[in-house]
Formats: C-alpha cells, sequence, structure tokens
C-alpha cells in the first residue's frame, strides 16, 4: 500500500519552502521544504525535541514561523501563501479546509459540551443553523468513528479516552477538510485501543481522500498510515522518501538508530 | 447635597464615562472598556447601572429605577435615594414620566419615547463568556465575528430540554454585527429591544459600557427550525387582567395557592387605576 499516483498535472495541495523557526538563538525546526499531494499522508518521526511539533504548529499557523512559506492550494483562490494572509481568511481556514488533531483530545475539544454540540461546533461556525440537520450529520459522524449515537448528549468527559480522541476527529472532520494535521493522535491510548483508532484513520483517509501530515514518535502508526515519511532530528530533516523505503532501508545514521531501538515483540 | 459633587461622581470621571457611552452608540453593541469607579454599593448591585445614569442624568432630568419591573424593591429604592441624595432630581415611578430609567432585568411595559434614555444594569457583558473563559478569545471572536459558538450554547439547548431553554439574557445580534448580552431581561422582552429610546449598558465590576442606539435592528438568535419565541406565563395577571404583559408568580400559602401578576408595578397599577380588574384584584389589589 501507500503508493500514491501522483500524476503530471497534479498540483501540490501544501507546498512548504526552507520553513524555520527560531526559539532564540534556539532552532525550533530549520530548512523544511516539502510538497504534499492531495490523498497523501505525510509522517513526520523523530524523538523528542527534534522539532516535530513546531513544525506542525508553524505550518498549521498556531504559531509564526520567521522564515519560509506554506502555500495552501485553497479552493477559492488557488495556491496562496497562508501565512501571509489576513487572521481571519486562516482562521477561516482553520474550521473549513484545515483539520487539527490534538495529542490531548481535552485540547481540542469542548469538554462542557454534548457530543453533539462538539461535531456540530464547526458547522455552525460555518453558518449552519438548521437545528435538525445539525443533529444528523452529528449523529451520522459519531456512526462513523464507531460511537454509539446513543451517547450523542453526553458530554466528552463521560467517555474513555479513546473514544474522547475519535470524537475530536469526527469532530474536525464534519466540515470535510482537505488536510488534516495531526499530532501524535494514538499518544496516551493502550495498543488495542490504538490499533482500532489507526484502522479509522486509514479508512476515513482512503473514503475521504484526505491529505493528512501526522507528527509521531510511534514507527508502528506511520509504517500504517504515511505514504512518504520524514525523519527530523534537531529541527533539521535528516531523511526523507517512501515509508517503506526509510523504514526498511534507512541511510542516515540517526534513522538507523531509530529503526534499531524498536523493540520487535 | 453640597457635600457631594452633582450625581455623586466628579467631572472627570463623568466625561470619560460619557465618552465611552458615545462610542458604544457609535459601535452599537460592542463593549467599550472604561475605567469603572467604585461605588458606595456592592458589585451586583449595579454599580455599573449607576455610574451610566450619574454621567447620563442633568438635574432636569426625572429619574425612575426599577427592580425585576418593580419600583419598590430594594435595588430600586436604594438607587433611587442615592441620586434623591447626589443628585437631587425629581424622582418618579410613572414610566411615561421618567427622562432616565435605570433598569435591573426588565424593559418597562409602557412603550418607550425619544426622550427617553433606559439604563440597564449589566452583570457579565460577555455573551460568549461562559462557553469560551479567554477574554483575549472572546475579543478575537467579536472582531473577527466568530459567533458559531454562541449557536453551540443554543445547540446544547435543544438536544437538553427539547427546546431552546435559554429564558433570560438572550443572546442578540445588534446591527447584523455585534452579538450582545441584553442583560438578564427575561426574553420575552428581547423584541422591546428595538424601541425609539436610548438604551445604555453599564457592567461596573467587568468596566465595560455598550449601548443600543434608537431604532437600531436586534435580532435574537434561533436555528431556522427552532425559531426565537418571546414566552410568558400563560396566564393573565390576577390583579390587573392584562394578558400581555410579563408575570411573577407568587405562591400564596402551603396549600398550592398560587398568583400571577404583571412584573412591571407601574404598568399594573395605571391598569387598575383605569378600571381593570383582575381574578384577585378586588381583595389583593389595594394591599398589593
Amino acid at each position: 500500500m501507500g503508493a500514491q499516483v501522483k500524476e503530471q498535472d497534479m498540483a501540490p495541495l501544501l507546498q512548504v519552502n526552507a520553513l524555520t523557526k527560531m526559539y532564540g538563538p534556539r532552532i525550533g525546526c530549520k530548512d523544511v521544504s516539502f510538497d504534499l499531494y492531495p490523498g497523501e499522508v505525510m509522517g513526520i518521526v523523530g524523538e523528542s525535541g527534534s522539532g516535530k511539533s513546531t513544525l506542525l504548529n508553524a505550518m498549521a499557523g498556531h504559531h509564526a514561523p520567521d522564515r519560509g512559506e506554506v502555500v495552501f492550494d485553497t479552493r477559492a483562490d488557488g495556491p496562496v501563501d497562508t501565512l501571509k494572509m489576513s487572521e481571519p481568511e486562516r482562521r477561516m481556514l482553520g474550521r473549513t479546509d484545515w483539520a487539527f488533531v490534538h495529542q490531548h483530545a481535552r485540547d481540542g475539544l469542548r469538554m462542557s459540551v454534548s457530543a453533539g454540540g462538539n461535531i456540530g461546533e464547526r458547522l455552525m461556525a460555518v453558518g449552519g443553523r438548521h437545528y435538525g440537520e445539525i443533529r444528523e450529520q452529528a449523529a451520522d459522524w459519531l456512526g462513523r468513528v464507531e460511537i454509539s449515537d446513543t451517547r450523542i448528549d453526553d458530554r466528552p468527559s463521560a467517555f474513555s479516552g479513546g473514544m474522547q480522541q475519535r470524537l475530536q476527529i469526527a469532530r474536525n472532520l464534519v466540515t470535510g477538510p482537505r488536510l488534516v494535521f495531526m499530532d501524535e493522535p494514538t499518544g496516551g491510548l493502550d495498543v488495542s485501543v490504538q490499533a482500532r483508532l489507526l484502522d479509522l484513520l486509514r479508512s476515513l483517509v482512503r473514503e475521504m481522500g484526505l491529505s493528512a501530515i501526522i507528527v509521531t514518535h510511534d514507527l508502528a502508526v506511520v509504517r500504517l498510515l504515511a505514504d512518504r515519511l520524514m525523519v527530523m532530528k534537531d529541527g533539521h530533516v535528516v531523511e526523507s522518501g517512501l515509508t517503506d523505503q526509510v523504514l526498511d532501508d534507512p541511510q542516515h545514521a540517526y534513522t538507523q538508530l531509530l529503526v534499531s531501538s524498536v523493540l520487535q515483540v | 447635597m453640597s457635600d457631594y459633587n452633582f450625581a455623586y461622581l466628579d467631572e472627570q470621571t463623568k466625561r470619560m464615562i460619557r465618552r465611552a457611552i458615545l462610542k458604544g452608540l457609535a459601535v452599537p453593541g460592542y463593549q467599550v472598556p472604561f475605567a469603572s469607579r467604585e461605588m458606595p454599593m456592592p458589585y451586583g448591585w449595579g454599580t455599573g447601572g449607576v455610574q451610566v445614569s450619574a454621567a447620563t442624568l442633568t438635574p432636569d432630568d426625572t429619574l425612575k429605577v426599577i427592580d425585576q419591573g418593580a419600583d419598590d424593591t430594594t435595588n430600586a429604592v436604594s438607587i433611587r435615594k442615592f441620586f434623591e441624595r447626589t443628585a437631587g432630581v425629581a424622582t418618579t415611578e410613572e414610566t411615561t414620566k421618567a427622562s432616565v430609567i435605570q433598569t435591573r432585568h426588565r424593559i418597562p411595559e409602557a412603550e418607550l419615547t425619544e426622550d427617553q434614555i433606559l439604563v440597564y444594569q449589566v452583570p457579565i457583558p460577555e455573551p460568549l463568556r461562559f462557553l469560551e473563559p479567554r477574554e483575549t478569545e472572546t475579543r478575537k471572536m467579536h472582531s473577527l465575528e466568530e459567533y458559531g459558538l454562541m449557536h453551540v450554547k443554543l445547540y446544547e439547548d435543544i438536544s437538553q430540554h427539547g427546546d431552546i431553554a435559554t429564558s433570560y439574557a438572550y443572546p442578540v445580534k445588534v446591527e447584523d454585527r455585534y452579538v450582545m448580552d441584553p442583560s438578564p431581561i427575561p426574553k420575552f422582552d428581547n423584541p422591546k429591544l428595538e424601541m425609539a429610546a436610548i438604551q445604555l449598558f453599564g457592567a461596573g465590576r467587568e468596566q465595560r459600557i455598550y449601548a443600543v442606539p434608537p431604532y437600531t435592528k436586534v435580532v435574537s438568535l434561533d436555528f431556522e427550525d427552532y425559531p426565537f419565541e418571546a414566552t410568558k406565563a400563560d396566564h393573565p395577571c390576577d390583579l390587573c387582567g392584562s394578558e400581555h404583559s410579563y408575570l411573577d408568580e407568587v405562591i400564596l400559602d402551603d396549600a398550592g395557592n398560587r398568583m400571577f401578576v404583571c412584573s412591571d408595578t407601574d404598568y399594573c397599577r395605571t391598569r387598575r387605576a383605569e378600571g381593570h380588574v383582575g381574578r384577585l384584584g378586588d381583595s389583593e389589589g389595594e394591599a398589593a
């Protein structure tokens, strides 16, 4: 699996050019460039502090990078550098064509609002004003992420960790985004729940033709989900390529270390 | 009287508050920050409304103060006395004779005119506060007109109660721009927000002033399939027989007897003076 069809005339959905974020004199991430094509899933792996999350947040516009471009192929105006967009435009993008899945579901959910309200929020934010339709869509999405629709009026605080994470995914995907940023989506979940979540993510990504950028330190996650892989160390991309190629035949010393560190059960 | 500057506040403070009021009128529904002063009453008793009234009053004004519609409850009596002492202005209980009306939680039943100013006491001016605790974020949401969250609250109401259960402080959109908390008035009063009088809102603890100029468009938020409804107790007033006024329910004894009376005492009194009588009007009317 994994090798996406890259047609000649297909324009990249996201182009990242020389993205740099410094924390004072220290490097967050430096000169990161890549293209992401529609329907493609990019994995970013590396150890803690290697700049994965910094890169993800800089791309998603959560903090301003120091240099570089993040060009997104918008539906209306074609390729636009999102860093030069006005804030209302960027926030609009953030709740329509983009989605962001946090590592901790609590960061991405409104814990005092019911599951249905959580899913409906993005619909209402883009102008949904028909209660019946919003509720119908919320129920539909709960089903898609394998949560019983009898739980639609329960608050996320009454959900297990895995359910909260699935609810967060439903809440993000309800407006049919084209690009999803995921920050350690399976972190903190036990392995069987992780496996089901990965299964779910994989089918959703395939079904909806989503493009995704997944940050993780779990090589199994990228092996399952990602078409391509970038390996980061100390803020730099040290190796990139097709996932299977990088994992099966690592070239850079650090990647070799990373791959060999995985415990084989 | 000579111990105080006219209407308690010093002139510089009134000037500062008037600037905030004018800005509020220029941008209807926008919450203008102002340097709220300490007033000789606790927060929550109308410190914001009192400051706005003090900055609005002139010696020729006639002041009316209402608390939940009534002229004779503690809050109304003490604020009215406060201005009698510190401003020496005439006071009245009659809505039609007042030029400045300070109110807590009601809009008078009698229609207000262009010569009148209605001053509201506001506890929490931010309609988004209970959904989004960060002030930086709510300000950004106002400036970018991101009001989806307000509908999340209404969605939650319907999903839990079957209809929009928010019955007071019902959010409104002013002039198609700012979402505003109309202070905790019953939603029965929301349609009256489009009126001829100037409406000023003062929140003392939260240090905000906002305003709705005369004849401004004010729309209550709702869903297409759950439209806004101005509700009241389905009952006529037991004293004056009015079918169109907002009612208070009063429990009479421990045998389950209760009565409904107009919450606007002046309206009820006026109607009874005109000869309208409700179910219990004769026996209890004079005493009430």
